[in-house]
């Protein structure tokens, strides 16, 4: 990898205030992202992966200053928006773009797809009409739309072609990053392969650098160079995809591997047997978020908050008890290949 | 595979569903919506309905509970049996009787299928107060009872809980309590947790396995997942416009698939047979509208193993092997081609 990354957060932090829930109540915040650092080199595509309220979205939201993060910092290619005026900062939106989960909702009704994909590049001026056109239709085809689509609403296209328009419109500013939340969890399952291929080939094509979330764990080892699994706003693993799938050294992972039903026969009739329910974002357990249902969990689980630490290689665990949980994985393997 | 399934019961259907075809009507035209269709759900046995929006699989479970638009839907031929019992055109009297009774039903959203306004223990007790005439305290006895039975921690101070303060995955386990309140024989579960995180995903499945397995209830299991198939049903029939496609004890399927269009769907499965980011075999094109009537394949205009002839009037479904049938003339040309994939030699 370069040794420069091109995304870099560095312990940012996001704390929403929810008020009290009663009058003269103690005021109540709610630790959406929790002192994530995390460097996303030029070109890599990072798979951010976790269950409802891990603060995957308020992530990304974050990454495409939506928000301010409460603490810590951002930088884009070194550049933290951060220290941007509002005209600075508009014309840096280009360089990051970003492509939504709900193919319907996230386009305007009233507009037909060819004003849809225009409207970035009417905004930031780039040409006049007829060289807009022009370029709208380049997208097009980049995307796999015809003119025939050009012409329509989104009401009067399916699924994966509004999908494709939203890409169309995500890469019209040729950005540098592209975060794309949940892009194929909305689409049917013939649909899907065809909209990862094409963001596969043009974050190829493009040299994009790519944070795909997804709480679709097929989805992100198809995609993902690296992945960092998110539990209640924290990373709780990083690493690349193959060790992380392979060797998965935080329970919580193992928790989500499990959990997958896969159309393999191993997974028939199989009982994954996960005990516990996601606690409250609002009242974490102390020390270790996870460890109400982990079966690893002791008194440093609660009393210690564990870090992001290196286990081997490129991969990286918050969990005490890491390098024990990776040996009786391999225990686990040697068994089942003997049975 | 009996590890997945001691308790069918072969000879004993509990529901049959003949012939049965579905049109909806409006201004702009008429839908065929299901042509043809044929099944039986055994005793005892998880039958899964695996398709993508459109393909019937949800209008399938709407006319067995009777549950149709009373306008726009019109019944053109076919018979749906519980038992000896004929419920197409039954009387509404008698499908109150039958819904929540004899078949019980779990949507995919457990917060929109509950009451906001009044307690999970109350909406429990109110199945068998209508169905089993239960007075109050025995009613909210077997409530607590069903609650313990989907594995509902601290039951008792639950019941007085409303849907808004639990979990999506408490409130589907309630859904499952209520819709097996009054032992139904029949348990339709429409996409039970597609709207659930995985690990919570996990747990109703669990739930859901060990409850046929311990009350011997059928189970018709309706989703677009075929990971949850494969670890959940005994039998599957994949639908496609309307129409059954194939249909086979899931292990015979994966090993032998022979339709154009499962192949097409295993194929372009991420993560279980292409290396890393290598390109996925699409489908081209997507669903197709059902506004005309095919006589031919369906599929056809999207299938790679197409020719003329699948535009002919489609034959009757050809029989692979036993228990093992595919609407589709090019069943050993799929077969052939798709045998040496990852996916097909695990389950080979």
């Amino acid at each position: 990898m370069s040794s420069k990354p091109y995304l870099s957060l560095d312990k940012i932090s996001k704390t929403y205030a929810l008020g009290r829930e009663k009058f003269g109540g103690p005021e109540r915040f709610l630790q959406a992202v929790d002192q994530i650092s995390l460097d996303v080199p030029r070109g890599e595509t990072l798979g951010l992966v976790g269950e409802s309220g891990c603060g995957k979205s308020s992530l990304a939201r974050l990454i495409m200053q939506l928000e301010r993060p409460s603490s810590g910092a951002i930088a884009f290619d070194g550049v933290d928006p951060a220290g941007l005026n509002a005209t600075e900062l508009k014309a840096a939106r280009q360089r990051f773009q970003m492509i939504f989960q709900d193919p319907y909702a996230s386009l305007n009704p009233r507009m037909r797809a060819r004003a849809i994909i225009a409207e970035a590049l009417v905004n930031f001026r780039k040409g006049n009409a007829e060289e807009i056109n022009r370029r709208v239709e380049e997208l097009a085809i980049q995307v796999g739309l015809s003119s025939f689509h050009l012409d329509r609403f989104p009401h009067e296209l399916s699924g994966g072609q509004c999908q494709r328009i939203g890409i169309a419109r995500a890469i019209a500013l040729s950005p540098d990053l592209i975060v794309a939340d949940e892009p194929v969890s909305a689409l049917d399952v013939s649909i899907q392969a065809q909209i990862l291929n094409l963001i596969v080939r043009l974050q190829e094509e493009m040299g994009l650098t790519l944070v795909f979330i997804s709480h679709d764990l097929s989805v992100v080892s198809h995609v993902a160079d690296r992945v960092a699994v998110m539990y209640l706003g924290r990373i709780v693993e990083l690493g690349k995809t193959a060790d992380l799938f392979g060797r998965p050294a935080h329970p919580y992972t193992r928790t989500l591997l499990t959990a997958v039903p896969r159309p393999m026969p191993s997974s028939r009739g199989k009982r994954s047997r996960i005990s516990g329910e996601l606690p409250s974002p609002l009242n974490p357990p102390s020390g270790c978020h996870f460890r109400t249902r982990c079966s690893f969990a002791d008194a440093r689980c609660a009393a210690e908050v564990p870090v992001l630490r290196v286990i081997g290689g490129a991969q990286q665990a918050a969990c005490h008890h890491a390098e024990d949980i990776q040996a009786t994985l391999n225990q686990d393997e040697i068994e089942t290949d003997n049975a | 595979m009996t590890a997945v399934s001691p308790h069918i019961d072969t000879g004993q259907n509990v529901l049959t569903v003949s012939n049965l075809s579905l049109e909806f009507s409006n201004s702009a035209g008429v839908v065929r919506a299901l042509d043809d269709v044929s099944f039986a759900v055994r005793k005892g046995e998880i039958l899964s309905l695996v398709g993508e929006s459109g393909c019937g699989k949800s209008v399938t479970a709407m006319s067995i509970m009777g549950l149709l638009p009373r306008h726009g839907a019109r019944i053109v031929s076919g018979s749906v049996r519980l038992g000896e019992q004929e419920l197409l055109g039954a009387s509404e009297r008698t499908m109150r009787r039958v819904r929540g009774d004899r078949i019980g039903m779990i949507f995919q959203d457990p917060m929109t299928s509950l009451n906001p306004v009044h307690t999970i223990g109350m909406q429990i007790a109110e199945v068998v107060r209508q169905h089993r005439g239960l007075s109050g305290a025995a009613a909210r006895a077997r409530a607590l009872e069903m609650l313990e039975l989907v594995r509902i921690p601290d039951a008792r101070n639950r019941l007085g809980a409303y849907p808004h303060e639990l979990s999506g995955g408490m409130r589907q386990r309630v859904m499952i309590a209520m819709a097996l309140a009054c032992d139904p024989e029949l348990l339709i579960a429409d996409e039970p947790t597609t709207a659930l995180d995985v690990t919570v995903q996990a747990q109703v499945l669990d739930l859901i396995a060990d409850l046929r397995q311990n009350l011997g209830m059928s189970v018709i299991f309706i989703t677009h997942d075929l990971g949850v198939v494969s670890s959940t049903a005994d039998r599957m029939m994949v639908m496609y416009a309307g129409r059954i496609v194939e249909e086979a004890p899931v292990e015979k399927l994966f090993a032998r698939p022979s339709h154009g269009y499962t192949a097409g769907l295993l194929q372009s499965l991420p993560g279980t047979q292409t290396r890393h980011r290598d390109v996925l075999a699409e489908i081209p094109g997507s669903v197709p509208r059902l506004d005309k009537v095919v006589e031919g394949c369906a599929y056809a205009p999207r299938c790679s193993f197409a020719t003329g002839a699948c535009l002919d009037p489609l034959p009757p479904p050809r029989r692979i092997e036993p228990e093992h049938s595919a609407r589709c003339i090019h069943s050993e040309t799929v077969f052939e081609t798709i045998r040496n994939t990852d996916i097909v030699r695990a389950w080979a």
